[in-house]
């Protein structure tokens, strides 16, 4: 069974566009396989997902219960990662924390890429005045730091986990708007385009469907490669106080709360910064396989 | 002349792939000397690869053996990669097919030319502007002490291909290989180009494997040709007998170009059934 | 009936004139070569009639309408176009299907499937390579689809811009053979661009000879195979042709 479906995927002549996509899907999963840091980033971030989802059973305790008889103990076999000052199980509020970055990142992600994606091939595509308006806001955006100007609208809008994905979003969409734009730059003139055009496709069917396709893989290891700065920024909002309210169990917002007694607790603000490292890196490294299998410039053959 | 400036004998070219080894040359065998020798073949033949293992720049994982690859009586697979720096360019040199991925586009034509002479010799200064004139002179640039001030963009493809050919030619090497040398040009540049590369290997005394897939372009270049299909030698004969070419791959070639004065409704097409499936 | 007329055609590149003053009526059914050198303003004329170059004076006419100077999906239906590269004129992520495909959703065609399969079958590519990717195919098979592709809207016009000097000459073969067979069965009006003067011979009725950016001569190709060619300058090409030829 497993060996049909394998040469099912890998068959030179599909039958079915179905067949080909996945056949394709199938290669990159192949090469990507091979590549071990890829692995391993990939592993990490499953194994994010799979926390977030199963947060409930995975804890031992309840993210927000006190039990401030039980405060600031240390890791032991009742708590894995010790508690912190109001006696809350910092293990289950570091596995409550995985909902929260997920969703930050995921949003964000969906916010900002398709909108950087979009209004980048619209400016490379059109060129012209188009090109030089669209291009001038991006460059506002991108001549500001992103931790400041993200700091500025949360403080705008007013703290809160919902305002800190929007800022976040807002600061991060023109970077991809410039590959965007870059990459369709490097594909406007080509044959196929010029053969596309000549059908009489409209600019938009263009767009969508010839540009976009072909912008999307270094786009996915762009995001990717970001999602790592995303979850600091998430987390530097949330320690300075201006992303996750307490008593909300958000990475950031803890390792803020564990400052005051990193020397003799050192614990409390550590274990949520292991979580903050080790899912940064899981992102890296994923980003960074699939660079090497999606390029388009490092010769692809899938 | 005693022995051959290049011998070659059974040659293979390797590249492994997920599903094995694959050889894109295979037991290729000549020898060369002071001679011109076109090596003729369709896309997938071998044939580039050939002129580029002569100097050992197959890249990884790509692998080259053979029972003989000498020049000059120099064993070519037993130089180190030092040693082999110190024959290209110096002795055997290689002109590509096309002069705008050649050449530096930040450094100015007479600069270049100078530094392929320098990076394998040391002259005086003034000496060595007289050389590049020279050589720019040889290749038929009319005005060199203006073009070897100019940038690789701001000539033309054939004054392009003009100055690699200088470039490759001022080491004073013993062996040219010209990899498809004219097919970026045109037509009327190409005949220039071939001239001059003709004139300098003749008034040199030097060996010359020309690579192409024009088969009459070859022939009217060369004294002898190599005919290679799918990483094998199929035919080797005189420049002048390719007419009476024997093996059918060559036979079906020369048959499928079309003529200026063609008054066949159909060409004939070569029988691909052996490899069309794969 | 006269299919493409251009009458004093003047191409520009913003500032700089690539053509002055082309005229050229090309009948229906028949196979029109542009030959010269680069530079030459051959291959411009090809897309300023594609409507890739739109910044012309003079006028453009197929089948007695004139043409605007953008790209406009009536003239999309009658002219369409071949490119020279078969490695660059196929998007690298779209299977055959889906190029080929394109052109019926773009003009609100039915029947897709069976189109497909038609067009496939008459530029001669099996039915196993319909799902493949581009860079599965081999150069020849590439140009087949391009053709194919030309071919989705059944126009009446093709526009061939060296379609076979990318290729190696047994593959080169097999396209001309395959043009020359689909105009014959379709009644195409071919345009070619092309430097290579034994190509002209083998598929071409007339040809102009260009230079820059002006016709020097049009002749018929009974002239070319006779060496009877009028003007030094094409007499020039055909003696450099010829030696090639050698």
């Amino acid at each position: 069974m497993t060996t049909t479906v394998r040469a099912w995927l890998i068959d030179d002549s599909p039958s079915s566009r179905l067949q080909a996509r996945l056949g394709r899907a199938w290669r990159i999963t192949g090469a990507l396989s091979r590549n071990p840091l890829a692995v391993v980033g990939a592993a990490i971030i499953l194994v994010l997902i799979l926390t977030a989802i199963f947060a409930p059973f995975i804890a031992t305790h309840g993210p927000l219960k006190q039990d401030l008889t039980q405060r600031l103990l240390a890791p032991g076999a009742a708590n894995w990662m010790g508690t912190d000052e109001l006696g809350r199980d910092i293990w289950s509020r570091v596995v409550y924390g995985a909902r929260i970055t997920l969703v930050i990142v995921a949003m964000v992600a969906i916010l900002a890429a398709p909108a950087g994606l979009i209004i980048g091939a619209v400016a490379g595509y059109f060129g012209g005045w188009t090109d030089r308006i669209l291009m001038g806001i991006t460059d506002v955006f991108l001549s500001m730091p992103k931790l400041i100007l993200a700091l500025a609208l949360v403080a705008a809008l007013g703290p809160g986990i919902e305002n800190a994905i929007i800022a976040i979003a807002i600061t991060s969409w023109p970077g991809y708007a410039r590959i965007a734009r870059a990459e369709t730059l490097t594909f406007k003139n080509s044959e196929f385009i010029a053969a596309i055009r000549l059908q009489g496709a409209s600019a938009m069917r263009v767009i969508l469907g010839h540009v976009l396709p072909l912008c999307t893989s270094s786009m996915i290891v762009r995001v990717t490669l970001d999602m790592a700065g995303i979850i600091l920024t998430a987390a530097g909002l949330g320690f300075i106080g201006l992303g996750a309210q307490p008593p909300l169990p958000e990475w950031g917002a803890m390792i803020a709360r564990g400052r005051s007694f990193i020397l003799d607790q050192w614990w409390v603000a550590t274990m949520p910064g292991f979580a903050i490292i080790i899912v940064s890196l899981g992102f890296c490294f994923l980003g960074d396989g699939l660079r090497d299998v999606l390029d388009p410039k490092s010769g692809e053959q899938h | 002349m005693n022995t051959p400036l290049l011998e070659v004998d059974n040659l293979r070219v390797t590249f492994p792939t997920p599903r094995g080894d694959i050889d894109v040359v295979r037991s290729v065998s000549f020898t060369l000397g002071r001679e011109r020798l076109g090596i003729v073949g369709e896309s997938g033949s071998g044939k580039s690869m050939t002129g580029r293992s002569i100097l050992k720049l197959i890249r990884a994982p790509g692998t080259v053996s053979a029972d003989r690859l000498a020049f000059d009586g120099i064993d070519l697979l037993a130089q180190s990669e030092k040693q082999m720096r110190a024959i290209r360019g110096a002795r055997i040199s290689m002109v590509m097919q096309d002069p705008k991925f050649s050449l530096n586009p930040v450094m100015t034509i007479g600069e270049q030319i100078a530094e392929a002479l320098l990076t394998h010799q040391r002259l005086p200064r003034r000496e060595v502007g007289q050389r590049v004139k020279a050589m720019l002179e040889s290749v038929r640039i009319d005005d060199p002490e203006r073009v070897a001030k100019l940038y690789p963009h701001e000539v033309s493809g054939g004054m392009g291909q003009r100055v690699m050919i200088a470039m490759m030619l001022i080491p004073e090497p013993d062996l040219l290989i010209a990899d498809e040398p004219t097919s970026a040009l045109d037509v009327s540049v190409q005949a220039q180009v071939l001239d001059i590369i003709d004139e300098l290997v003749k008034r040199k005394g030097m060996g010359l494997i020309f690579i192409s897939h024009d088969l009459n372009l070859v022939s009217s270049y060369c004294d002898r040709i190599l005919v290679m299909n799918t990483g094998r030698v199929v035919e080797e004969c005189e420049a002048g007998e390719l007419r009476n070419a024997t093996h059918p791959y060559t036979r079906g070639l020369l048959a499928a170009i079309p003529r200026l004065d063609e008054t066949r409704d159909e060409l004939p097409v070569l029988d691909r059934s052996a490899w069309a499936n794969s | 009936m006269t299919a493409l007329s251009l009458n004093n055609l003047d191409i520009s590149y913003g500032e700089t004139p690539i053509t002055h003053g082309v005229s050229l009526d090309i009948a229906e059914g028949e196979s029109f070569a542009l030959v010269g050198e680069s530079g030459s303003g051959k291959s411009t004329i090809l897309k300023a009639i594609a409507g890739l170059a739109p910044e012309w004076t003079g006028s453009i006419t197929a089948f007695g309408k004139s043409r605007s100077h953008g790209i406009d999906r009536h003239f999309a239906r009658l002219c369409q176009m071949v490119f020279q590269d078969p490695y660059g004129s196929l998007h690298p992520r779209k299977t055959i299907d889906a190029t080929l495909s394109e052109p019926l959703t773009i003009h609100g065609i039915g029947s897709q499937n069976e189109r497909v399969e038609a067009v496939m079958a008459s530029v001669g590519l099996d039915r196993k390579f319909r799902f493949r990717f581009p860079h599965q195919l081999s150069g020849g098979q590439r140009q087949r689809v391009a053709i194919a592709r030309a071919l989705m809207l059944e126009p009446k016009i093709l526009l061939l811009d060296e379609p076979t000097s990318a290729l190696d000459v047994s593959v080169q073969a097999e396209i001309l053979n395959l043009l020359k067979r689909l105009r014959r069965e379709q009644n195409l009006t071919f345009l070619m661009v092309t430097h290579n003067l034994p190509v002209v011979s083998f598929l071409c009725d007339r040809l102009a000879v260009m230079r820059q950016g002006r016709i020097v001569e049009i002749a018929d190709v009974a002239d070319l195979k006779q060496g009877a060619l009028r003007e030094a300058y094409s007499r020039e090409l055909m003696e450099i042709s010829a030696t090639h030829a050698a």
